[in-house]
């Protein structure tokens, strides 16, 4: 009966999983494909074994404190998500630590499973704290809502039920099984058991049968509420940063449309050998559907830590620019465009009348630096200037707007090869008069 | 040309262009991407000129593009224009074929990026170096011997990374190696290295006025270079020495701090200024 209602539980809650994947890969699979390839794996799994696994860009000496936090719930996450695959195994089967049979590897699971568990416990009541009462100036931001508070604290409610249920289920397993019987070990339940020894065993079977399924709910119900808030972050996070652009820092992509039209002026030839080549829908990003799908996948996966907007140059001065409020605007705007685009086709394109410029202005733009402090700082490898540099080129390219100054400062690379208004001919002047000790030249 | 008995007879330095290199059937060891700034921006003309100097100097076979050069188009890049980019591109990297260019050094980190990183997609695949690079390894290899001496005698120093030679493209040791043949110790900023903050000029900025805010970013940056009570702020990209020497300005302390770039320091030392 029990393996039944599982069963029933399972299949629902997988199910619903998998249609909202789907529907978001639906949404995915409308953006742009991305500029390089997914190749050189190896250097990308050391990549994400540095970065995702290691947390090393949440390990940083001047936060040390939430880092290492940051790093318990997740390192703690990979243990207990081995005992949560046994118990869906259990469930499933009819069985009972069904991976017991590991004998040494399942008592190093289940000692840093319970360890984890009560390190986790201590980490959410210090993650509420630093929200509630230290208050970090990065949680504090135009962009940074209640709902944004909300979503963070329900998520850390829900992770404080999930350990204190599968403490609570170790105990009871504790309670109902004869000494002999117990596989795997149990540090800090098996302190505790003694103190419920006197229980009754209907009591006992409670404490074990509750933990157990409050457990399992709650996991199957976090499951499917992570990809409806900012938390998708747990999920989209490694591949976040194993799918990371790996090309160089600096390096923005070459837009290919443009290389093959300067080819086709420079040299009729080329044009005739290059056939007809279908014309860009549109340079650069005036909404979602002109981002690449990793640009979308950034903005599922950001949780909103503000890291990146902490170290703008731009924001800390009073500008506009928040370059985590970006990615909060393409997620907005992806849920509210993505059903419609989903079912568009080529012959009937989904239009609501508005872009991701009624989300993201032009002044956000024009305040980056390019400096690159927001990409450095993200600890999951979100890139925030092919974002910024693919609007401005609709701006410009499109709708040939930006600052005066900026115009301005075009028409001199035209006109003199200088951003400058200086003559080209004059380029060369600085050489005219060049004097040193003639004792120090060697030639 | 004045008389004066005691100073060294000096000379006038010929800077050698591709165009007559070519002509003679040479080609040069390196070629010197001056870029725009150093062509034609009055401050930066001096550091242009201080690391002609030093080539000069240690004797190597350079050239430079001369009146052929033109801007690599980075500033159009960043701010969206992609087709003057890659107009610009396009027409340097004919001519650096053309003189079948193989290695080149600059003294901007903007050039440097762009050169690097921007240019191999369309067809310009050189060995690009940046002058901070360059001129750790001539003092690496001996080439370049120098000492505590010129215009940082004395002072204390603090560098600011330009983002574009750190971040983008994580040069951070070669600056401060520079630096410190100088038998000087850098007294860091408290956001240098990777966190440095960027001067406020990438980007295209140089070209426009900031956006409406509290302060401008090159104020909040000179604030932060004055708080290690350096007389001497090193850069080694030609906008962070705009925005630098703006704010020691700004705070009226232009008499007690002095901005350089890395080649001057090493100019400086060697007595070739």
């Amino acid at each position: 009966m029990k393996q039944i209602i599982f069963l029933i539980f399972l299949l629902a809650a997988f199910g619903f999983f998998g249609y909202t994947i789907h529907r978001l890969y639906s949404f995915l699979s409308k953006t742009k494909p991305l500029d390089g390839k997914v190749d050189n794996i190896g250097a990308r799994i050391a990549h994400t074994l540095r970065v995702a696994f290691g947390q090393s860009k949440i390990l940083r000496k001047w936060q040390i404190v939430a880092g290492a936090m940051h790093a318990t719930i997740f390192w703690g996450f990979l243990v207990i998500t081995v005992g949560t695959g046994e118990m869906i195994l259990d469930g499933v089967l009819g069985t009972e630590r069904v991976l017991g049979f590991l004998g040494p590897v399942y008592d190093v699971i289940t000692i840093s499973g319970e360890v984890f568990a009560a390190l986790i416990v201590l980490a959410v009541f210090g993650f509420l704290a630093r929200r509630y009462i230290k208050k970090p100036k990065r949680f504090i931001a135009p962009e940074m809502k209640p709902s944004s508070n909300m979503d963070a604290t329900i998520v850390l409610i829900m992770t404080f039920l999930l350990m204190v249920s599968l403490l609570e289920m170790n105990l009871g397993y504790l309670l109902v099984t004869p000494a002999d019987e117990v596989v795997g070990m149990y540090p800090i339940t098996g302190a505790l058991a003694g103190s419920f020894s006197g229980l009754g065993e209907g009591a006992q079977h409670l404490i074990f049968e509750s933990g157990w399924w409050i457990h399992i709910v709650l996991v199957l119900l976090f499951l499917n509420l992570l990809p409806y808030s900012k938390h998708f972050h747990v999920m989209a996070s490694i591949p976040n940063v194993f799918l990371m652009n790996m090309g160089p820092k600096g390096k923005l992509s070459n837009m290919q449309s443009v290389t093959n039209e300067i080819k086709m002026m420079m040299d009729p030839n080329a044009a005739a050998e290059m056939g007809e080549l279908p014309p860009p829908s549109r340079f650069g990003i005036k909404d979602v559907e002109d981002a690449s799908w990793k640009t979308v996948l950034d903005s599922y996966t950001c949780t909103e830590c503000g890291r990146c907007t902490a170290s703008c140059p731009a924001n800390i001065t009073g500008k506009k620019l928040s370059p985590r409020k970006l990615f909060k605007d393409v997620r907005h705007r992806m849920t509210e465009k993505g059903p419609g685009l989903a079912k568009a086709t080529t012959e009937k394109p989904y239009d609501d009348g508005k872009s991701l410029f009624d989300y993201i202005t032009p002044e956000e733009l024009w305040a980056c630096t390019s400096c690159g402090a927001c990409v450095q700082e993200c600890p999951v490898e979100i890139q925030h200037i092919p974002l910024i540099v693919d609007m401005r080129r609709y701006l410009v390219m499109e709708e040939s707007k930006a600052p005066e100054a900026l115009l301005s400062m075009f028409n001199n690379i035209e006109n003199n090869g200088c951003p400058w208004p200086m003559p080209a001919s004059s380029r060369f002047d600085w050489a005219n008069h060049i004097e040193m000790p003639a004792n120090l030249v060697s030639r | 040309m004045s008389e004066t008995t005691n100073s060294p007879e000096m000379i006038q330095v010929q800077v050698p262009t591709m165009m007559d290199m070519a002509a003679k059937g040479e080609s040069p060891e390196i070629l010197f991407w001056v870029g725009c700034a150093g062509s034609f921006d009055d401050r930066y003309q001096a550091v242009t000129k201080a690391f002609i100097k030093i080539l000069e100097h240690v004797g190597i076979k350079y050239a430079v593009l001369g009146p052929e050069e033109s801007c690599t188009g980075d500033p159009a890049k960043r701010a969206g224009n992609e087709f003057l980019f890659q107009m610009q591109a396009t027409q340097n990297i004919m001519i650096l074929n053309g003189y079948e260019i193989k290695k080149i050094v600059t003294a901007c980190p903007h050039c440097f990026n762009t050169l690097k990183n921007e240019y191999p997609e369309l067809g310009g695949n050189f060995e690009v170096i940046h002058h901070a690079t360059y001129l750790q390894e001539l003092i690496d290899s001996g080439k370049l011997k120098v000492a505590e001496e010129g215009v940082i005698k004395g002072k204390s120093v603090t560098f600011h990374d330009s983002c574009y030679l750190g971040r983008h493209n994580d040069i951070y040791e070669a600056p401060r190696s520079v630096i410190e043949s100088l038998k000087k110790e850098i007294r860091e900023m408290k956001r240098s290295r990777s966190r440095g903050l960027c001067c406020g000029a990438g980007g295209a900025q140089m070209f426009k006025d900031a956006e409406k805010g509290n302060k401008e970013v090159n104020i909040e940056r000179t604030e932060e270079a004055l708080e290690t009570g350096a007389e001497v702020i090193a850069t080694g990209c030609p906008f962070c020495m705009t925005m630098m020497t703006d704010g020691v300005k700004h705070f009226q302390k232009e008499e007690s701090v002095k901005v350089y770039d890395i080649a001057e320091l090493i100019a400086s030392a060697r007595g070739l200024l």
